[in-house]
């Protein structure tokens, strides 16, 4: 399998205090790769270096290689905005953006490319469509984005990401200010898209985990401990640490 | 038992404090209409459109003062709402040090009372648009040639006074007001919001301009209304620049006046008819303030309740 992004001894700063470690982590294309460990063990922050949005910051670090289909994105050279573009981010809860439901899928668009009505049209639909939201919010595409449920805003976030046609989406903890029957939308959603999509996601439920996922990497205290395939992890683990962080013992 | 007893009275000390707020108010607008009851019953609603003001043969107008306190706030705000924006934007994006030296220097601006503001006017901004801007727009740009903006910038001769400077003196008074109002709003924006903006690809311009101000849009709008609220009234700044003349204004350098300047410049000397008039303008005064006001307070309030959704 073709590896879509990989870490190589990947550093994380926050000012002066170190939080990932030496990671290395490689992501096979159009799976679904869950991130999991106890809080505060450096799970966003690796997905915050994916699309380089802790530049945003001043005092925020990264340093070794992030690959995107073998091309370091962490060099200043590589043009951030088309990284973004390409590397779509769902976060912890829904951000719609204050605009009409169209809007905001269409917004991307209008940042990327020049597209006719038409085109943009049918991009939204197809986008709308992906995220399975089309035919709840297919007559109301004028009302504001904040208008919708919390699940149906989630999905709106997500076709807003898939809407520039990326080719990685990272969630972080997707899911987690959702109710269970909106939480199972988003898995199947999710399930569907990584035949399009390479996902990374980040989760605190095991059991989403793995449903979904075909890879998973276990995070403990900025360090990757263990990775590989989610049966081997979730049935076999080669560390104690997973094995006790899986059964529930610590995190 | 005893403790409830203080705790009571403090109570209904602060019930009746609030109170007296309120009558006070009252007081000031039943005084205003008392007072302007004479001018009202002598011209009724034509005060608010004529331009007339001559005590001689006792002839009062409220319009030249309207329009000069209009025009004066509406270019303020042209002038100072951009600068304010960008300079709030950047007040939140700075260096931790560079914003709080940077923050506290623009909220001692505020503190600078109007008088200063007024002289620094009337000795360094009068002169200098009399020998280097109006030249500059007659002479180099030849600003009379060209279709609608001449019509508003072109003066034969040049004196310095007059609508633009008195804009130009609010502009830079109510900048810090705008300013502070708009950095918290921007303050308020979720960091996730942000994120997500600059994470579907935008610019600082295009996350500014789409997403962080629209959402903020209503606690900005209450920014605005609170500068505007300041500009209506302001007297001494604009009093010393603005050329005092109670005519309607043909241009922007045109000497004019507002309601806050027509006021204070003639109640040394007014009785009868033409104090009922001054009355009446202060009335006029009072009622865009409270309309101004309560806009404000309601962006406002409507900001602060998004923010706690
Ligand atoms: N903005 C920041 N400034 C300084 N330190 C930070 C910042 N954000 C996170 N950290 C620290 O970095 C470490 C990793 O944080 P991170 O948010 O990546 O954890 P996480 O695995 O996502 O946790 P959670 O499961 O609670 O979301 C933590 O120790 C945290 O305290
Ligand atoms: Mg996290």
């Amino acid at each position: 399998m073709p590896l879509k992004l990989e870490a190589k001894n990947l550093n994380f700063f926050y000012g002066n205090e170190q939080v990932l470690f030496n990671n290395n982590l490689p992501v096979e294309e159009k799976k679904i790769t869950a991130v999991i460990g106890p809080s505060g063990c450096g799970k966003s922050t690796f997905l915050r270096v994916c699309n380089r949005i802790f530049e945003l910051y001043r005092n925020q670090r990264a340093e070794g290689e992030l690959l995107l289909d073998g091309v370091n994105v962490l060099l200043p050279e590589v043009d951030v905005l088309e990284l973004r573009r390409n590397v779509g981010m769902i976060f912890q809860k829904p951000t719609p953006f204050p605009m009409s439901v169209f809007d905001n899928v269409a917004y991307p668009l209008k940042l990327h490319f020049k597209l006719s009505r038409r085109e943009t049209f049918d991009r939204v639909e197809q986008a709308l469509r992906g995220a399975s939201l089309w035919d709840e919010v297919k007559d109301k595409l004028k009302t504001s984005g904040l208008a919708l449920s919390g699940g149906q805003q989630q999905r709106l976030c997500i076709a807003r990401a898939i809407a520039a046609e990326p080719e990685v989406l990272l969630m972080d903890e997707p899911t987690s200010a959702l109710d269970p029957l909106a939480t199972s939308k988003i898995e199947e959603l999710m399930v569907e898209l990584k035949k399009r999509f390479t996902i990374m996601v980040v989760t605190h439920n095991m059991q989403q985990a793995a449903r979904i996922s075909d890879a998973t990497a276990f995070f403990y205290k900025g360090v990757i401990v263990e990775h590989g395939t989610t049966t081997k992890i979730f049935t076999n683990p080669a560390n104690r640490k997973t094995e006790e962080y899986i059964t529930g013992r610590f995190g | 038992m005893k403790k409830s007893a203080i705790d009571n009275s403090f109570k209904w000390f602060c019930f009746f404090c609030a109170g007296l707020i309120g009558l006070l108010m009252l007081g000031f607008f039943i005084q205003l209409s008392l007072n302007s009851k004479q001018v009202w019953e002598v011209f009724g609603w034509r005060f608010l459109i004529s331009s007339e003001w001559d005590p001689v043969a006792e002839k009062f107008g409220a319009l030249p003062s309207i329009v000069g306190t209009l025009s004066t706030t509406l270019i303020a705000l042209l002038i100072a709402l951009p600068l304010a924006l960008a300079a709030a934007m950047f007040l939140v994006h700075a260096a931790p040090l560079i914003r709080s030296v940077l923050g506290h220097a623009i909220d001692l601006l505020a503190a600078i009372p109007s008088v200063i503001y007024g002289m620094w006017g009337l000795f360094v901004l009068v002169p200098f648009m009399q020998n280097k801007i109006q030249p500059f727009l007659a002479e180099t740009l030849k600003i009379h040639h060209i279709p609608v903006v001449g019509r508003f910038l072109a003066e034969d001769y040049y004196n310095g006074f007059g609508i633009l400077t008195g804009g130009l003196i609010l502009a830079i008074m109510i900048l810090p007001y705008i300013c502070a109002i708009l950095r918290d709003v921007l303050q308020m924006t979720p960091p996730m919001l942000r994120e997500a903006a600059y994470g579907v690809g935008c610019t600082r311009l295009e996350a500014g301009k789409d997403i962080i101000i629209p959402y903020g849009i209503r606690g900005i709008l209450g920014g605005i209304f609170v500068g505007l609220g300041r500009a209506l009234g302001e007297t001494m700044a604009v009093l010393f620049v603005i050329g005092n003349i109670m005519e309607m204004p043909q241009n922007a350098f045109s000497g004019s006046t507002t309601i806050a300047a027509t006021i204070a410049n003639c109640f040394p000397e007014a009785d009868g008819l033409q104090r009922s008039a001054l009355f009446a303008l202060g009335l006029i005064l009072l009622l865009m303030s409270l309309f101004i006001q309560i806009l404000a307070q309601s962006y406002l309030r409507a900001a602060t309740a998004h923010r706690g959704e």
